[in-house]
């Protein structure tokens, strides 16, 4: 099966510009994206629901706020798709899980909000894999989402509906979250951009916790323009957030074209094991890079190695306290039972998925008398050494390099009855959201069969405008056939 | 494990869960030999204090619409299975 | 027979007096239609997100300033268990970083019982058991109303210095005046502001080491608290004289029938799996916050009623306890009515009697005794003392005055309580004399004791208009005659 290139929706700006100007409705460019979906629903399955009502109500009120002669935001008619875990008020949100399903929350996610007032016009709600715990949108309770370079394989995960919404062009943008590669994973798989921001950078608040301390909402785009873009409309302080920094939304539009020319890049050698397709990418970016006049040496930092059992420490133990609340007393599923705590057990036990009873298990292990320290104490620890880590090796360089992923987009059901397997495509992605740090994918190549390869740009805290310029040069040298929006 | 996570799991899923967390603990089993003597924790990965808000009322949700979403409700109430245990 | 040590630990929730919950926007407020001050996130909704209420923070502060501990750097964890009225099925609070540690409280009688600490929580929403009389095991099912759940609570945890009921009680009962008199707190036992948990042991007097405790729960009002350490007590030393042990246990006090009963034995105890809440950032007692903290914080109970006491004079015979004081300045301070009294003095009114008419009658209505005049009061009682004004008719021109205000000697006049004309007066002592020929010739004989009854006769003729002094007077003027 092979993808085509899709037809350019122009970038975010360009199409806020036809709208503010009246050149173009807001409608009119929601009905080009409700029309791809029509004709491409059906074979990817990016949504759990497709809010047409509310999106042309939305549509109409950008249109009306341009003929009013007011502005209506740098995002003016802009479709977006919105990972199923950001609460949208008065519509569904179900985290791909059967035991929200049919819940509508009485608030928007301070994103949502965001971009509503950038004028961006929500078209639904993307797929993933349930509570985002997985790497394959293959954890969902509604059924797979399917990769558009090929609809034998997975988009990645657990972001996989916005990323396969932004892929197959049905969006210009989409909203998803990380926590240990969520948004970079599946960017990387579907051949777009992903990024990642600083924790604190962007409003935790209407985010259904899966990891609080590691969870962050970024964009999905198909170009780093774009995803800066979005980046600046949705970031910045949130008082509802007590973990929201208290600080302006980075600028970085305006020194995204600044070049490479004297910064000083590390290419994490850990990472690149030999025969990967995934690491010859890295050392061809690395290349480029250097041709750009920036300064390229390789950098190992073995603690990193650290970060994918740490996480699997820590991310569960944090979930299975985050997810105690899904007890059928409040809002959601209840399957009944003679007393309250058999209610409670019987919801949960049919309500959960497997991958999420695994997790809630495992972090329900970790944090128990006697095992804390072993496990949950020594996590946070080894936490430290991953930060102490980068702190060194920022020392030396601007920004870090790795693969996004170990390797390209897989077949369904190859790693789904193997956990381990499954946790191993964060490898690369986990170490920078322990830190915090921001980190950002970008579609490099294509390997021999036309599959997609993400470049993994990591930066320290709030380095996020050094690191999209290095994204920008990298996607400068990247072949335009690397990267979507495609037509499966 | 189950009982404390309050997950009723047939047979069937009990074994095959433990085959698999008996795996990931295993895989995980680096951090638990690492060698921490003087190493702090980190919780949070940035060093911010009081974050605070001021103490000012905001409007509270429509009762109605908040139990409109409620498995049951009654005289403006959730109801729940009768508790068999008090609250520790 | 081996004679035993009672050794109690007392832990008190007190709910903090903000506007709003500790977490969120919501109205902290007792008695509301349920399920009316929620919102995403006291009600546990996925994506909301705590954020710390900074009145909280300094009411807490002031409590740990008041009870002598040591502000510190603090965190809040997640204590995990599943339970109905815990929106998100764990409770944010501070475990092992406390705000507040080491202090200590003194009682009246002088003896001191440590604070371990004093930390932040919040509360949990409340249950209402249909069916079964409203217990909860027989009850058919229940009913949840989230208002409580997020309202701010500091848990002030004692040591196990605490050696009797009775000081268990005393404990409890200066705790609560200090919270009232910081303003942190209204200190509402019946409404639940206030509750208790007691950890009650016994051991053999010359034992250093502590027997095994149970902690008892659903101690409701000072008496139920001093009934179920008694109870408790001598259940326990029953227990260990039969020659069976104490297991550690949670039990309920049944008010009902008076007892404790077990509720949950040490086996199934809870594993809260404690972790740091990574929703929230640390608390550190900088200068601004305490500096908030303190801000309009008077004197503590202790140094109120040692103020009060010395009106009365060193050494009092009045004084009922160690401390020096007499219930009268207890219950004044307590009620906040000790300024009340102090302005009265200072216009002139005498001290024992202003005490008194505090303590007793404006008592009765502490909320207006508050915004009473202390020059009119002073008044009043100035009245009193002259004999312009009788007790009874005292006590009636109080009432009018703390009811509308107002002058208290044309209070008196309105009410016809001009003085008793001597000549009415004497009319009424002569005829309790006639009337009374045998209790006449007694007190005429020397008997003191029937002066009270001649006295009463004259009152209850006079309807209590007679002043007492002058009446006395008239009997031992005719006495000597
Ligand atoms: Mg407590
Ligand atoms: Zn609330």
């Amino acid at each position: 099966m092979t993808a085509t290139p899709a037809p350019e929706l122009g970038s975010l700006a360009a199409i806020a510009a036809c709208v503010r100007t009246g050149e173009r409705s807001a409608r009119a460019v929601l009905a080009t994206s409700l029309e791809r979906v029509r004709e491409l629903e059906g074979d990817l399955h990016c949504f759990n629901e497709v809010t047409i009502e509310a999106a042309e109500a939305d549509a109409d009120a950008v249109d009306r706020i341009v003929r009013s002669g007011l502005d209506p935001g740098p995002l003016a008619g802009v479709p977006v798709a919105l990972k199923d875990n950001l609460c949208t008020v008065g519509i569904p949100t179900t985290c791909s899980s059967k035991i929200l399903a049919g819940w509508l929350p009485p608030y928007d996610a301070t994103v949502v909000s965001r971009l509503r007032d950038a004028g961006a016009v929500a078209i639904g709600k993307t797929n993933l894999d349930e509570f985002a715990m997985g790497s394959s949108t293959e954890n969902s309770a509604f059924g797979p989402t399917r990769n558009p370079w090929d609809l034998g394989r997975v988009p990645g995960g657990s972001s996989g509906g916005s990323a396969a919404a932004v892929a197959s062009g049905i969006v210009p943008l989409a909203l998803g979250s990380d926590t240990g590669g969520s948004i970079r994973q599946p960017a990387a798989l579907c051949g777009i951009v992903g990024v990642k921001p600083t924790y604190g950078v962007v409003s935790r608040y209407g985010l259904i916790a899966f990891a609080s301390s590691l969870d962050q909402i970024g964009p999905f785009a198909t170009t780093v323009a774009d995803a800066a873009l979005a980046l600046e409309v949705i970031a910045g302080h949130d008082p509802m957030d007590s973990t929201s920094l208290d600080r302006p939304a980075p600028s970085l539009l305006a020194t995204l074209h600044d070049g490479v020319s004297g910064l000083r890049i590390g290419v994490v050698a850990d990472f690149l094991s030999e025969e990967s397709e995934c690491g010859d990418a890295v050392v061809s970016a690395a290349e480029a890079l250097a041709a750009a006049g920036a300064k390229v040496d390789e950098v190992r930092i073995p603690e990193l190695l650290l970060g994918l059992p740490a996480y699997y420490v820590i991310a569960p133990a944090e979930a299975s306290s985050n997810l105690s609340r899904y007890d059928g007393v409040r809002y959601g599923l209840r399957v009944d039972g003679p007393d309250a705590e058999t209610m409670n057990a019987r919801t949960r036990g049919e309500g959960f998925g497997p991958e999420v009873k695994r997790r809630i298990m495992m972090g329900t292990y970790a944090l128990s008398a006697g095992y804390y320290d072993a496990y949950y104490g020594q996590a946070q620890k080894a936490r430290t050494l991953v930060i102490r880590a980068f702190e060194a090796a920022y020392q030396d360089f601007d920004v870090l390099l790795t693969p996004t992923t170990p390797s390209v987009a897989f077949p369904f059901g190859s790693k789904v009855d193997d956990p381990i397997e499954m946790y191993m495509c964060d490898l690369c992605s986990i170490p920078s959201s322990l830190a915090g740090h921001p980190a950002a994918s970008v579609p490099f190549a294509l390997n021999p069969e036309g599959l997609p390869i993400g470049v993994q740009v990591l930066a320290p805290a709030l380095g996020e405008a050094v690191m999209m310029r290095v994204a920008a040069s990298l996607e400068a040298s990247a072949p335009r056939s690397a990267r979507g929006p495609v037509t499966p | 494990m189950a009982r404390l996570a309050r997950l009723a799991l047939d047979d069937d899923e009990v074994g095959r869960y433990a085959v698999q967390l008996s795996a990931i603990l295993e895989h995980v089993d680096a951090v638990r030999r690492l060698d921490t003597a003087d190493v702090p924790p980190t919780a949070h990965p940035f060093p911010v204090e009081n974050v605070l808000r001021s103490d000012i009322e905001r409007p509270s949700l429509d009762r109605d619409s908040v139990l409109s979403q409620a498995p049951v409700a009654e005289s403006g109430r959730f109801r729940v299975p009768r508790i068999m245990g008090e609250a520790p | 027979m081996t004679e035993y040590e009672t050794v109690v630990g007392l832990e008190v929730h007190c709910e903090l007096s903000t506007t709003t919950k500790l977490f969120c926007g919501c109205r902290n407020a007792f008695g509301d239609e349920p399920n009316t001050n929620i919102c995403p996130v006291c009600l546990g909704l996925p994506g909301s997100l705590p954020v710390i209420n900074r009145r909280a923070v300094e009411l807490a502060l002031r409590i740990g300033a008041a009870l002598n501990c040591t502000a510190r750097r603090s965190i809040f964890h997640r204590k995990n268990y599943f339970y109905p009225d815990m929106p998100k099925d764990y409770q944010i609070s501070q475990y092992d970083e406390p705000i507040n540690v080491d202090g200590w409280l003194e009682l009246p009688d002088g003896s001191r019982v440590g604070i371990e600490r004093a930390h932040m929580e919040e509360d949990t929403g409340k249950t209402t058991h249909v069916g079964g009389g409203g217990r909860i095991h027989e009850a058919s099912y229940s009913l949840v109303d989230y208002n409580r759940a997020g309202v701010p609570l500091v848990e002030i945890v004692s040591r196990p210095d605490v050696r009797s009921a009775a000081q268990a009680r005393a404990y409890v009962d200066e705790l609560r005046s200090i919270l009232v008199a910081t303003g942190a707190s209204d200190g509402r036992m019946e409404e639940g502001s206030l509750r208790v948990d007691a950890n009650i042991s016994v051991r053999p007097v010359v034992s250093a080491e502590f027997g095994t405790r149970c902690e008892v729960k659903n101690l409701n009002s000072l008496r139920s608290l001093e009934r179920a350490v008694e109870y408790e007590v001598e259940r326990q030393i029953a227990l260990i004289e039969s020659g069976g042990s104490v297991s550690q246990e949670t039990r309920h006090w049944d008010e009902g029938d008076s007892s404790t009963h077990s509720m949950r034995s040490k086996e199934e105890a809870n594993d809260y799996r404690y972790f740091p809440e990574p929703d929230l950032t640390p608390l550190v007692p900088d200068a601004a916050l305490l500096a908030a903290a303190g801000e309009g914080v008077g004197a503590m109970p202790a140094e109120r009623r040692h103020r009060l006491s010395s009106l009365l004079g060193a050494g009092s015979d009045l004084a009922t306890r160690t401390d020096g004081s007499t219930d009268q300045v207890v219950t004044v301070v307590d009620l906040g009515l000790d300024e009340l009294v102090h302005g009265a003095v200072a216009a002139g009114a005498d001290p024992r009697l202003a005490l008194a008419r505090a303590a007793n009658e404006a008592a009765a209505n502490p909320d207006a005794a508050r915004l009473l005049d202390p020059v009119a009061f002073a008044g009043l009682v100035k009245m009193e003392s002259s004999g312009r004004l009788s007790a009874t008719q005292s006590k009636e021109v109080l009432a009018e005055l703390m009811a509308n205000g107002g002058d208290p000697a044309q209070i008196a006049g309105r009410l016809g309580y001009e003085q008793m004309d001597t000549a009415s007066l004497d009319a009424i002592v002569d005829g309790v004399i006639v009337a009374n020929p045998l209790e006449w010739k007694r007190y005429r004989e020397g008997d003191d004791k029937v002066a009270q009854f001649l006295l009463g006769q004259v009152m209850k003729s006079s309807k209590g208009r007679a002043n007492g002094k002058l009446v006395a007077q008239a009997f031992a003027s005719r006495r000597e005659a």
